[in-house]
């Protein structure tokens, strides 16, 4: 992964699909990355949606965070990548 | 949810962008910067879905507003610019998205960088500003091509004519106009040193455009002393219809 390749959004462009499975707004949440320990927002990782579903990777380290993929009626979603997410309950 | 908005207005913002407005009865209104998916879905069964930045304020009428770039290799972008009609009917999911959004209760400065259709969602905080009577004070930096690919520029003159709390200046990347202050060029650290709320003003920067402007602009504001913090960002890229 080159950190000069510009083939990557924000994570913001994951919340429609983060919509269907969670009740808040996930990427106004701050997540701690599993590798480097940056805790950011969500809506700040580094967002590839050339893959058959969605990876999120830390903007500092590149460590993946997040992977979403839609395989027919099912979601697969592997939050490994994340410590934790601290969400807006209000 | 998905939701159904109908096509209530098309106003043609330049030669390759529209604004679509639609109507959705049930919509719950939304924050300046938020986001919606659009699903379309062709005669086959063949459905696809594209995200777009919403360019109006919210209102009570239920009418949300996007404006759309035509990407000539896009798969929905030249349906929804060219071949939309008024009273079509198209799925709507949103608003989407609660980190890159401007909030009335925020009265610190904002500064706003656009690059090209990057416009779009602080476009919509710019009217949120404007409809709501906040005081906070904006400014706009606005990177195009030319002066054809300006969107929204009449309404942009007017809001900053009356009300001085919002400055708006141009920077031209190809041709510029005959009155420009500066030669066309990108954007680089001394305008964003000249241009750009004082890093001691501790404003709130929005940045939006594709992926590359994004980068190189966050990278000034943060050596003019904005704390990445202080950096809210939106990129789009080249794999979706994004803006």
């Amino acid at each position: 992964m080159s950190s000069n390749s510009y083939d990557y959004v924000d994570g913001n462009a994951a919340a429609g699909d983060l919509s269907k499975i969670f009740a808040v707004d996930v990427t106004a949440a701050e997540g701690q990355c599993a590798n480097c320990g940056t805790i950011k927002r969500f809506a700040e990782a580094h967002l590839y949606m050339q893959s058959p579903g969605i990876v999120a990777r830390c903007p500092v380290c590149e460590h993946v965070l997040l992977r979403l993929v839609n395989v027919r009626q099912r979601v697969l979603l592997d939050l490994r990548g994340m410590t934790y997410l601290s969400l807006d309950a209000a | 949810m998905w939701r159904v908005g109908t096509v209530v207005a098309l106003h043609d913002e330049t030669a390759t962008a529209r604004t679509i407005t639609f109507e959705v009865p049930d919509w719950p209104g939304h924050f300046g910067g938020q986001h919606v998916d659009v699903r379309v879905t062709a005669p086959d069964g063949y459905s696809t879905v594209r995200s777009y930045s919403i360019a109006s304020a919210p209102s009570s009428d239920g009418r949300v507003e996007l404006t759309v770039e035509r990407l000539p290799s896009g798969e929905v972008s030249p349906y929804l610019t060219q071949e939309l009609a008024l009273g079509d009917r198209l799925e709507l999911r949103g608003p989407i998205g609660g980190w890159f959004v401007w909030r009335t209760q925020q009265t610190e400065p904002i500064q706003l960088i656009a690059g090209g259709s990057g416009i779009v969602p602080l476009m919509s905080m710019i009217r949120t500003r404007a409809s709501t009577g906040s005081a906070a004070r904006f400014q706009l930096l606005y990177s195009v091509r030319e002066p054809g690919a300006v969107f929204y520029r009449d309404e942009l003159q007017a809001l900053s004519d009356k009300d001085r709390s919002l400055i708006v200046t141009y920077v031209y990347t190809r041709v510029a106009p005959a009155n420009s202050p500066r030669p066309p060029g990108r954007i680089d650290a001394d305008l964003i040193a000249n241009t750009t709320w004082p890093s001691k003003l501790a404003p709130t920067c929005y940045v939006c455009g594709p992926t590359p402007f994004v980068e190189s602009v966050a990278g000034f504001l943060t050596a003019s002393g904005n704390g990445p913090n202080k950096i809210r960002t939106e990129r789009f890229g080249p794999t979706g219809d994004r803006k």
